[in-house]
């Protein structure tokens, strides 16, 4: 086994309505953005999705493709909360399950580790278990007697992550200062979709940083994607930083259904190509006028 | 600005330090601008060891004294480690609170009702696993009956009266600092006590922005005013394009 590169189109092919889709990244930080860009193109819908949230809830919600969002929240880093989940969770189109974020990533750790659930004491007195009806306590067995969180295991049909380089056969590796939970992602999930910034031979890899970079391996990956801008307009440091003008110009999106219908006109109508063209000219636009 | 000068951001960015006097090699995470003057100056002058991230992976090396070090990377801490060290509790917090009512139950989830909430906010957070692990402290820029109410729409963070029912045995809020006050949970019960007023702040004008009865204790003295080498500090090297004013604006 070794090609598995495939079109983020073909990634977003292998999904079916209601599966529960996990995605990596954080906040607005390296975000598998043309994965998310390939889902709303799909017309699969109905999901589930675990997220550390950003933009990559925003725009499913925003889009109609989620029914649900499993999280400790949704935002956008320099702008605190993303406008389009708040939309989605104001005027009641998205369900939420609302979690600790330590809690989340009990959770993603029970299911890598096929638990049937984890204790934590995140939880305990806050309304979180009263917003989650099915979650248990479990008392220790030990002569401590302490009552815990039973976390229970956040097992996904599929992830999406993205990351600074690949391999054509899965072995993945972050370049930036932190893995957020991307390996906990993969390791939780049923098939994992990895897309790149850059596809290079596996003897490269270690050509620019050590070998702790090598966040993922082959057993973990089902399908890579070679997707450069692939997380735009999150960050996806060293390659690129947040593209914070576009990011305020998607919240601005947010402000009416006019707003919103014209930027999904300008940015989400065409593929992955016709986005990055359509970025371009949004820079050029902005040079002009500055 | 009042007679002597001393602005009342500063005074708020001196009060944010003290919240962290005494802790060690603690991990200081403070969310707004002045909580994060706070955190650096009682680094640079009371509290040394403090540890400080830049709110991604790197935690930053001591501002002045050492000033040859500004900025320097010390160490790596991801999000991963930070769960741990917050399981661990060596992290004082110092959060912002949308909603906080006299026992320390705080909201940034959500207003109204959480199925259908009149306006979403940040979420939960870390706020629940936070509060019960390692100390925890508030910061309010505007001290009104909207913010300190009787009841929260969601506990996020977690108050002394819920702690107390789960067992929580790792729980402890310090401090609430606000534009007008600074406020513990020292009275007989661990509810919310007025602890000290601002230099010019009338009881009655905390009194009127507190939605609940706070605990006056006899003699309210006035929060410590800055020191001359910590308004130094803070003009000179922390915040010398004076942003701190606009927290409080």
């Amino acid at each position: 086994m070794t090609g598995k590169v495939m079109t983020a189109d073909e990634v977003a092919s292998e999904l079916r309505d209601g599966m529960t889709i996990g995605i990596g990244g954080w906040g607005s930080r390296r975000k598998p953005m043309a994965l998310v860009r390939a889902i709303l193109r799909s017309g699969v819908a109905d999901l589930t999705v675990v997220s550390y949230g950003g933009p990559d809830v925003g725009l499913l919600v925003a889009t109609g493709r989620v029914r649900r969002v499993v999280t400790g929240f949704v935002t956008l880093d320099t702008i605190p909360l993303e406008p389009h989940f708040r939309l989605g969770r104001q005027n009641g189109t998205v369900e939420l399950t609302e979690l600790d974020e330590g809690m989340l990533h009990w959770g993603l750790l029970a299911a890598a580790h096929r638990l049937p659930f984890l204790p934590i004491r995140a939880g305990l007195g806050s309304d979180v278990p009263r917003v989650n009806p099915d979650l248990r306590t479990v008392r220790s067995p030990y002569p401590d007697g302490e009552e815990l969180i039973a976390m229970p295991p956040l097992r996904l049909d599929a992830a999406l992550i993205h990351l600074n380089r690949a391999d054509a056969r899965g072995n993945g590796q972050y370049l930036g200062p932190d893995p957020y939970f991307d390996d906990l992602f993969c390791r939780a999930a049923a098939r994992s979709f990895l897309s790149c910034e850059q596809v290079v031979p596996t003897g490269e890899l270690l050509a620019s940083a050590p070998v702790q970079s090598l966040l993922i391996n082959r057993s973990m990956v089902d399908g890579v994607v070679e997707a450069p801008g692939g997380a735009h307009f999150t960050s996806c440091v060293p390659d690129y930083p947040r593209d914070e003008a576009f990011q305020a110009e998607y919240a601005k999106s947010a402000g009416s259904q006019e707003a919103w219908e014209r930027f999904a006109g300008e940015y989400l109508s065409g593929d992955e190509a016709d986005y990055q063209k359509a970025v371009r000219r949004f820079r050029e636009s902005r040079a002009a006028s500055a | 600005m009042s007679p002597g000068g001393v602005t009342r951001a500063e005074v708020c960015v001196v009060a944010c330090a003290e919240a962290w006097r005494g802790d060690g090699a603690t991990l200081a995470s403070p969310m707004g601008l002045i909580p994060s003057l706070g955190a650096r100056l009682a680094r640079c002058t009371f509290a040394p060891d403090l540890l400080l991230s830049d709110g991604e992976a790197f935690l930053l090396a001591p501002d002045p004294p050492s000033r040859g070090d500004d900025g320097a990377v010390e160490g790596w801490l991801p999000f991963r480690s930070v769960f741990t060290v917050v399981a661990a509790g060596r992290r004082h917090v110092m959060m912002g609170a949308a909603q906080l009512d006299r026992y320390g139950n705080q909201n940034i989830s959500c207003i109204g009702d959480w199925a259908r909430p009149k306006a979403q906010l940040l979420g939960v957070r870390g706020a629940p696993g936070n509060t019960v692990n390692h100390p925890v402290s508030y910061w309010v820029p505007r001290h009104s009956r909207r913010v300190f109410v009787e009841a929260v729409d969601m506990v996020c963070g977690v108050g002394y009266d819920r702690a107390a029912a789960a067992g929580a045995g790792f729980h402890e809020l310090r401090v609430v600092v606000t534009n007008l006050a600074v406020l513990d949970f020292q009275a007989p019960d661990h509810t919310m006590r007025l602890r000290s007023l601002h230099p010019g702040v009338t009881l009655s004008e905390v009194v009127d922005a507190t939605g609940f009865a706070l605990a006056v204790p006899d003699e309210v003295p006035v929060t410590r005013p800055p020191m001359a080498a910590e308004l130094d500090l803070i003009r000179g090297q922390l915040d010398p394009s004076g942003m701190r004013d606009r927290e409080l604006a």
